[in-house]
Formats: C-alpha cells, sequence, structure tokens
C-alpha cells in the first residue's frame, strides 16, 4: 500500500494547562476527502494547524510526505480596510502567475468576474472562492480548507462543496477540511472524524452518523437528518430526542 | 532667500518623507501606529545612553530602540497582558526613564524641545548623512522584503504555509522600524514621528489601487507636507515639526473632500 500523505500518530497539545488535543491518529491518503467534525473549541483549527505543521504537539508525532506540497484555504481574512489589493494582485503574489492562468484558476472555482475588484468588497461566498483559487495556486497534492463555506448561505454552501468535490475529481488532491454544519459535507467526503479533543468516531459517513459517540455529541435530530441525507431513507434514529436544541446550535 | 541650513532641512527632510512613505503604509496596513509610538518614546533613552558613553547621539538611539523592538518582540509571545496595555507600559516606561537618565547627567543640558517635536532647521551635514545612510538602507531591506511582508500582511499562517520564513521577516521589519525612528527623530521629532508615518499613508489611500502606489504617493504627499511645514517655518517662524505635520493633517483633509480616485468605494 502507498504511503499515506500525511500521518499523525499519538499526538496530544496542551497549552496553559490545558489539554486541547489528546491521542490523535490520522492518516490521510493521495486522492482522499477527509472531513473533521465537531462542536465549538473541540480543536478542529488546533489539529489542522498541527496537521500543516503551524504549531508543534507537546507529544506524538506528524509527518507529512516529502515534496507534500500543500494548499491552505485559512478560516479568515483580517485585511485591513486600508490595504489596497485586487483579487488579480492577491492571486499573482505567492508566484508569478500570468494573466492567463489567473483567470483559468478563477474559472474553476467559478468567479471570474471579481477579478479586478478589491479583496475587501468581496461577498462572503466570492471570498471563499478567491481564497480556495489561492489554495490551488501551487498545483497541491493536498487541501487543507479551514471551514471552507463560512459566511456563504445555505444554498451558497452545498454549491461550494460540490466545487470541492469536483476539484478532488478532476485534480486527484486529497482534501482535509474542517466542518461546522454536518448535513452539506456528509454528501461530499470519504471519511469523517468526530473531534472533541479526542477522536470520539471516524469512518465514512453512514457509519460515523449512526455511532453512539456522535449521536452523543450532536444529538439524535442531526443524526438522523445526516442519515436522511445520506442515501438510507430508512435508517432512523428514534432515542435520545431532547437532544434536538443542542443539536440546531451546532 | 534660499539660505543654506534651509536647503539642507529641505533635503533632510524630503530624504525622510520618502522612506517614510513605504514604512508608514506598512505601519497602517498592519495597524502598527502605536508600535511605531513606543519605539519613538524610548528616543530619549537614546539620548542618555549616548552621553553616556560618549558614542554619536544617533547611534546610541539605533541602539535602544533596537533592544526595546526585541524586549517587545518577546513580550508580545506571552498571552497575559493585552498588546497595546503592553505598549503603553514599555512607551511611557522607556520616556519617563530616559528623562530622569538626563536629569542625572549635571554636566548635560539638552533642548528638550528640540527632541521631542524636531529640529530640521538646525540639521548638519553629518546628520544629513545618518539620513541618507540609513535611509538607503532602509529602503533597500524593504524592497528586498516586499513581497514577503505583502504576503505576512494579508495573513500570516497563509504566508508560513507557503513558505515565507515569517519571523525572520517579522524581526527585519521591526529591526528596519528602530532605524527609521533614529533617522526621523531630527526632522519631526520622537513625538510625532508616527504621525509623518501614519499620516501621509492614511492620505493616499483614497487614491491607491494597490499597495506600491499606495507607497510611492504617501512618500509623495510626505515630502509636499515637508516643504509646506519648512515654507510656513521660514515665513511665519512656526516651530518646523509641528508645521510640517499640521500640513499633512492639512493635506489628508483636503483629500477627503477630493473624489476618490479608484476603485476601492467599497471598503468601509
Amino acid at each position: 500500500m502507498k504511503e499515506p500523505l500525511l500521518n499523525i500518530t499519538d499526538v496530544c497539545l496542551e497549552r496553559g494547562g490545558r489539554l486541547l488535543l489528546e491521542n490523535i491518529e490520522l492518516q490521510l491518503n493521495a486522492g482522499e476527502i477527509m472531513t473533521i467534525v465537531g462542536p465549538n473549541g473541540a480543536g478542529k483549527t488546533t489539529l489542522l494547524r498541527v496537521a500543516l505543521g503551524l504549531q508543534t504537539p507537546t507529544r506524538g508525532e506528524v509527518s507529512r510526505l516529502t515534496g507534500l506540497r500543500i494548499g491552505y484555504m485559512p478560516q479568515k481574512l483580517h485585511l485591513d480596510p486600508t490595504f489596497p489589493v485586487t483579487v488579480k494582485r492577491f492571486l499573482s503574489m505567492v508566484s508569478r502567475n500570468t494573466a492567463d492562468r489567473i483567470n483559468q484558476l478563477l474559472a474553476e472555482v467559478g468567479a471570474t468576474h471579481v477579478l479586478d475588484s478589491a479583496m475587501q468588497t468581496l461577498s462572503g461566498g466570492e471570498l471563499q472562492r478567491v481564497l480556495l483559487a489561492r489554495a490551488l495556486i501551487l498545483e497541491p497534492d493536498l487541501l487543507v480548507l479551514d471551514e471552507p463555506v463560512q459566511g456563504v448561505d445555505v444554498h451558497g454552501q452545498s454549491e461550494l462543496y460540490r466545487l470541492i468535490a469536483r476539484i478532488r475529481e478532476e485534480r486527484g488532491c486529497a482534501i482535509l477540511m474542517v466542518s461546522h454544519d454536518l448535513h452539506l459535507v456528509m454528501a461530499a467526503t470519504d471519511r469523517v472524524l468526530c473531534l472533541n479533543r479526542h477522536i470520539c468516531c471516524s469512518g465514512a459517513p453512514e457509519m460515523v452518523t449512526s455511532h453512539p459517540a456522535y449521536v452523543e455529541l450532536f444529538g439524535a435530530r442531526a443524526a438522523e437528518q445526516l442519515a436522511l441525507y445520506v442515501h438510507d431513507r430508512n435508517h432512523r434514529h428514534e432515542h435520545c430526542r431532547d437532544c434536538i436544541r443542542e443539536a440546531r446550535n451546532v | 532667500m534660499f539660505e543654506n541650513f534651509l536647503l539642507r532641512a529641505l533635503i533632510g527632510g524630503l530624504g525622510v518623507a520618502l522612506v517614510a512613505g513605504p514604512f508608514g503604509s506598512f505601519v497602517v496596513w498592519r495597524r502598527l501606529a502605536y508600535f511605531g509610538d513606543t519605539l519613538a518614546h524610548s528616543a530619549l533613552l537614546g539620548i542618555a545612553f549616548g552621553f553616556l558613553l560618549h558614542i554619536n547621539l544617533t547611534l546610541g538611539i539605533i541602539v535602544i530602540c533596537q533592544t526595546l523592538a526585541i524586549l517587545l518582540f518577546f513580550s508580545q509571545q506571552q498571552k497575559h497582558l493585552a498588546g497595546d496595555t503592553l505598549l503603553g507600559i514599555f512607551a511611557h516606561g522607556a520616556l519617563s526613564l530616559g528623562l530622569v537618565a538626563l536629569a542625572f547627567m549635571d554636566d548635560i543640558r539638552i533642548d528638550l524641545t528640540a527632541y521631542l517635536f524636531g529640529d530640521i532647521l538646525s540639521i548638519s551635514n553629518s546628520e544629513l548623512a545618518w539620513i541618507f545612510g540609513g535611509g538607503a538602507v532602509a529602503l533597500f531591506a524593504l524592497f528586498k522584503l516586499w513581497e514577503p511582508l505583502l504576503l505576512i500582511t494579508i495573513h500570516e499562517d497563509l504566508a508560513r504555509v507557503e513558505g515565507v520564513p515569517v519571523d525572520r521577516v517579522n524581526w527585519l521589519f521591526l529591526g528596519l522600524m528602530a532605524l527609521l525612528v533614529a533617522v526621523m527623530m531630527k526632522v519631526v521629532g520622537m513625538l510625532l514621528v508616527t504621525a509623518l508615518l501614519i499620516i501621509p499613508a492614511a492620505t493616499a489611500r483614497r487614491f491607491s489601487g494597490s499597495p506600491e502606489i499606495m507607497a510611492l504617493l504617501a512618500s509623495l504627499l510626505g515630502g509636499l507636507a515637508v516643504c509646506l511645514g519648512l515654507y510656513s517655518s521660514f515665513r511665519w517662524d512656526t516651530p518646523s515639526g509641528p508645521s510640517i505635520v499640521v500640513a499633512a493633517c492639512l493635506l489628508f483633509v483636503v483629500s477627503t473632500l477630493l473624489p476618490k480616485g479608484n476603485p476601492f468605494q467599497k471598503s468601509r
């Protein structure tokens, strides 16, 4: 079997006396989409930062395949309004990209119309698409996306997830992403990793959503909706009804 | 009407404005105004240090500013105090320590106002050499760091993932800022250094479609402010440093009345 692109073994991360990540095991293979889900403060972004090498774990090992090209899409961009930068300029910063190449990238993410707009004037969906284009510039083997549909309306969210799935199909790159919203992402992922500082459960979306640890974490209603979304109409969980409100907050 | 001292003042002022433009732009983009202020406040301590060791005063300022920049860099790693609280402690601590240190030196009587608000009209040839030497070094280094600094300004982690040595670039930038403060002291004084950094840059924003244009425009506007300030100082005998800053402010006010010459209208 081929070596995984990313291998995280027994990683713990402690900060200020608090354990943020505990015994994390994660292997990501070429061409695979893995989604990390979990409640607020579960350490999802921290785990991505560890995977990217931006943060050193207190214990455990993180190894990336040598020569692995990573494209990263951060959660938020805090651009000062005084910083004059157009989308075109933003996309030509990493490496000297020709106008053709930039247009081609923008076409791939469906955002050619914003080429000459200022970054600060983009809508939520446009910004996410531009950030995605930026992550694709270096022809990555691995895309790391931190809440890629943040600030996008529900309709736009499913469109973005379809786009992400299509990028994987066309480019064959692996994708590691963090997601907040559960039901939309399920159709576009191979594996789900349910995180609450430690890994609660992981596996194919259908398996994870029926896993007791998952149901406990997100509530029955969420699990039920997911199960519905993932093809199986008869697969229902009738227990634990009182977690509904909690599930809505997720 | 052009006398020798006035010509020197003009050349020195223009030199400083030229360097201040691009640096000031970064100060505005990265919200470092208070940081620049803190560095400037330590200049008086640098002067005391210079007198104490009998070294060139500009060199004394550079040494102390660099030291403070290093201290700040490390203190900002801790999370117990907010950044601005920390800067406040350093700024006022360094200023007061400088005043106290100078008071201990009995044989030295300095013109405090000249250090606080600048004394461009008494600029000497050696000070001109410092401005142009230091300024050239700072500009050249900034030119080399330009793209990495822009990437960091956009997103530090993204820059890291894309292979920018973020910490090293930040270090160098802080060091250059410290150098710049020392060089700008003579022209506008320690209390007004930040003004000459940020006001021309803020004025330039309305008319700039790219970072480079904004930096260049900030230099030009700073130069214009120097000319206007010097003229007023010469004509009406107003204090030179504050006159330059007043001119910069006037340019800013006038600019807000002009139509925006750029496509960035929606940016808040």
